[in-house]
């Protein structure tokens, strides 16, 4: 249901989209209106959630230690799994962000008879992953070549990088393979493990099926038909310089990839996307584990009634006294 | 005990990983025999002022909520989103990967869903979205939103007595959202509304009046001490001086109570008090804060505080220079992560040295606290101490790293070290059940009653299952630990899983080893077993 909910929301915004343009002719909405409101949206969507992250203190010092503490000099602290310096915490933060060190470990638990538990290694949902999400990042940086003219050299680097193989005309970008590959696999492996589908909500399918959509109709463009890159190139830098255009020309199936990424930036500050910003300021990760080394001082803190060792004494005095212990006040 | 009836077999067959078809928004609890805790007794809330105290028990239909529970709770879950980062930021960004579902003790031995902590998670978050998030208040079920019904509160009241707090989940979670903040905000929700357990509550009314879990009162504390040392005396040779209470010493040291009103914690007790003697150090006892473990951490920030607040305020009174702490596991938990914070700062305290290596304690210059793994490893390291390890080859030993100093604070190798030089047969069970991935044993934060016991048998499952590991392979015969709770609740899971395998404490095997002056030849260990060739001797 929560599959099928999805999947008919992503084809309803591409019917939008199509309807829209070749239809109603809204070019201007969808090609002007629409993207400078998203890029609003999500930019105020992003700042507040992260404020409102912000507005709550954190009142404790929860590492989760993955090694080894720094104690005494002949045991090796593991500053990456443990970190005891800022440089610790930088060097875990980066390890967790770039290359999902937690997941890395990731197990898999089976229960054999004997009874006998068995733990094996998976690194399937890791590397999905991380071949997802590093894709994504190199398609995305890709599309700066539409944004500034002439394209930074660096991007034209990158693009080249991806298109390394020189296989096809035009040229294969590996990133367009891994990125729908890796998305496929993210989706089948959440119907196909019974645990998984079990687990999982409208709200994580939909992004995938929105991702596809905008992958899938990207590659349309790229390899299968022609589109006005000059025409959108004028139209997304006039998005940045505040003085929009729509060139005639460009098609209907640009329109949709772009709705469809409108959609995902408008939906990200207000959906589980939000790890994207959540994974740098999560206390268990962000934080080194100096506890008692250096005081943590909870903003909220307040006094609690308490039990003094006076209290104690006055309603104890005459055992401890038979039991001669020492008093304060005989 | 009737669950334990149920033949191992029996339980395992009952384990099945795949989930069932019904949704798991649909909330349905049935509080069955085994597997859930009492309600706390009216007495007890009274004495600790927690609202709502009344009668009443799970399996009952009226839980007898306030008038107006939903907007206590609907309060509450906003005070405390507002008050920790932490628990906003992983109610809004778990991904659902599902990195987390087997790694749950529980989970993996029951293979109840609910029991995987993201779904955990979810009972909680599927209500923050229909309250606090604009998709969950536009589109309802659809983005995962769930109305707060009596239902989800009952469900909330299972699930969230049916975690332990261990944190072995957030060790894979790609964003590190840890559970036991999400158990520990559920907890304290639910005891907004007068919803506790007995075995956290009454423990922490009796700490907050007689300074430990038991109850037991000062001149019961002092006897049970003194017996001990009568007992050292009986087994060495050796009378220790063993002071309570006692003004300018130099150092005040705080062991969880049930090592001395407890078995095999005693053992360990006894290790410490020839430790101390053996070295001549100047310390204390307390009567007053005679518990280092802390059951407030399993109930709310404030019970936590005011049950942690004696340990600093009795060191101020007595003007040791720093504290020393026993082998528990939450405890050090608390200390480590919240004591600094709860009641610092310990300014009146000096920065912990070692009075007979000399060395400093740098990381716990602040706290002023230092775990007793750090202190003896400081001494075996600086050849302080006689170590025969040969006392122990009776025992073939394994390690059972506690949750909390494991993921807490990354006490990993101290007690290693120990271990090795008090004992020559050490094994270390299969890597991913040790360390920072070691498995709980089922029954803590709260959890270790008798009428839970199906649950503790099927959450110890996995412990269990690797110290079988190390019996069947290496002939493992004593499962060492550093925790209270783990040294009450593994022989009863052991027994079930692993009979022939006992459970002690490291300074038990220090006690064991440590070679002391003016010592009769021992004949036997601390447990009182005789040495083998040494049946007959007299100190039996």
């Amino acid at each position: 249901m929560n599959i099928v909910l999805s999947l008919l929301a992503v084809i309803i915004l591409l019917l939008l989209a199509f309807i829209g343009v070749d239809v109603a002719g809204w070019r201007y909405f969808f090609g002007v209106i629409m993207p400078m409101a998203t890029i609003i949206v999500f930019i105020l969507g992003m700042v507040y959630r992260v404020i409102k992250w912000a507005r709550s203190p954190v009142p404790f010092r929860i590492t989760t230690t993955c090694g080894q503490q720094k104690s005494l000099p002949w045991f090796k602290a593991s500053n990456l799994e443990n970190p005891y310096n800022i440089w610790g915490v930088l060097g875990r933060m980066f390890l967790e962000i770039f290359f999902f060190r937690s997941l890395f470990r990731n197990t898999k638990v089976g229960l054999k008879d004997g009874p006998r538990l068995v733990y094996g290694s998976t690194k399937w949902l890791w590397l999905g992953g991380l071949v997802f999400h590093w894709s994504f990042l190199i398609v995305f940086i890709r599309h700066f070549k539409f944004f500034a003219e002439p394209v930074p050299a660096w991007v034209l680097a990158l693009q080249n990088l991806d298109g390394f193989f020189q296989i096809g005309l035009p040229i294969i970008y590996a990133t367009d393979i891994a990125l729908l590959a890796a998305l496929t696999f993210l989706f089948l492996r959440r119907v196909a493990d019974p645990k998984l589908r079990y687990i999982s909500l409208a709200a994580d399918y939909f992004p995938l099926f929105l991702l596809m959509g905008i992958a899938v109709t990207g590659v349309l463009m790229r390899y299968f038909t022609k589109v006005d890159i000059i025409g959108i190139k004028e139209m997304a830098m006039g998005w940045l310089s505040l003085s929009p255009t729509v060139p005639e020309g460009i098609s209907s199936l640009f329109f949709m990839h772009l709705f469809l990424v409108c959609c995902l930036f408008i939906y990200f500050p207000f959906s589980k996307l939000l790890h994207m910003a959540g994974i740098f300021v999560s206390p268990t990760r962000n934080l080194a584990n100096t506890n008692r080394i250096k005081r943590h001082v909870n903003p909220w803190d307040y006094p609690v009634k308490l039990h003094t060792y006076e209290e104690y004494e006055d309603e104890f005095r005459e055992v401890m006294k038979a039991a001669e212990m020492p008093l304060e006040k005989e | 005990m009737s669950e334990k009836s149920k033949k191992p077999q029996e339980i395992i067959q009952t384990i099945d990983y795949k989930p069932p078809r019904k949704k798991w928004m649909d909330p349905a609890v049935e509080f069955r025999k085994g597997t859930f805790n009492y309600s706390a007794s009216v007495d007890k809330l009274k004495y600790l002022d927690l609202p709502f105290p009344r009668k009443w028990q799970p399996t009952e239909d009226d839980w007898q909520l306030p008038d107006n529970w939903q907007e206590i709770i609907h309060k509450g879950f906003k005070d405390r989103l507002n008050k920790y980062r932490s628990f906003r930021v992983f109610m809004d960004i778990c991904v659902r990967c599902g990195a987390c579902a087997d790694k749950c003790h529980y989970f993996i031995g029951s293979g109840d869903p609910k029991n995987m902590p993201v779904l955990r998670a979810e009972l909680l978050r599927s209500v923050y979205r229909n309250d606090f998030t604009a998709a969950g208040k536009i589109f309802g079920t659809l983005a995962g939103g769930r109305k707060l019904t009596v239902d989800v509160l009952k469900e909330w009241f299972y699930y969230f007595f049916q975690c332990t707090e261990c944190r072995r989940c957030s060790v894979f979670c790609p964003y590190g959202i840890d559970t036991a903040e999400i158990t520990m905000m559920g907890r304290e929700l639910l005891n907004l509304v007068g919803l506790n357990i007995d075995w956290i509550c009454t423990p922490a009314a009796n700490c907050f009046r007689t300074g430990n879990h038991l109850g037991i009162q000062p001149h019961g504390f002092k006897d049970s001490i003194d017996f001990a040392v009568d007992e050292l005396e009986e087994l060495t040779g050796v009378r220790v001086n063993a002071p309570i209470n006692k003004k300018g010493a130099e150092i005040l040291f705080v062991a969880p109570s049930a090592d001395y009103f407890a078995s095999p914690h005693y053992y360990t007790l006894l290790g410490y008090l020839a430790l101390f003697h053996e070295i001549g150090l100047d310390y204390t006892w307390s009567s007053y804060a005679s518990e280092g473990g802390n059951f407030g951490l399993f109930h709310s920030y404030e019970t936590m505080k005011r049950l942690n607040s004696k340990i600093y305020m009795e060191a101020k009174r007595l003007g040791v220079k720093w504290v020393l702490g026993g082998e528990c596991g939450h405890m050090w938990r608390v200390i480590h992560q919240y004591m600094d914070t709860l009641n610092g700062p310990a300014d009146f305290l000096e920065e912990p040295v070692s009075p007979i290596t000399g060395t400093k304690f740098e990381n716990a210059k602040s706290t002023k606290m230092v775990h007793i793994m750090e202190f003896t490893s400081d001494l075996i390291k600086h050849n302080k101490i006689k170590l025969d390890p040969s006392r122990n080859d009776h025992w073939k030993v394994t390690f059972h790293d506690s949750c909390n100093p494991a993921r807490a604070m990354g006490l990993i190798e101290e007690p290693r070290f120990v271990i090795n030089h008090a004992c020559n047969h050490f094994f270390e069970m299969p890597e991913n059940t040790i360390k920072e991935q070691t498995f709980c044993c089922g029954s803590g934060a709260g959890l270790g009653t008798d009428e839970n016991m199906e649950i503790r048998l099927r959450g110890g499952l996995p412990r269990a299952n690797a110290v079988k590991y190390v019996h069947d392979k290496n002939d493992v015969n004593i499962l060492l630990c550093i925790c209270a709770i783990d040294k009450a609740t593994l022989p009863p899971l052991l027994e079930y899983w692993v009979p022939e395998v006992d459970v002690g404490g490291i300074h038990e095997m220090v006690g064991n080893a440590l070679v002391m002056k003016g010592e009769n030849e021992r004949a036997t260990d601390l447990r009182g077993t005789p040495y083998p060739g040494k049946e007959g001797s007299e100190n039996v």
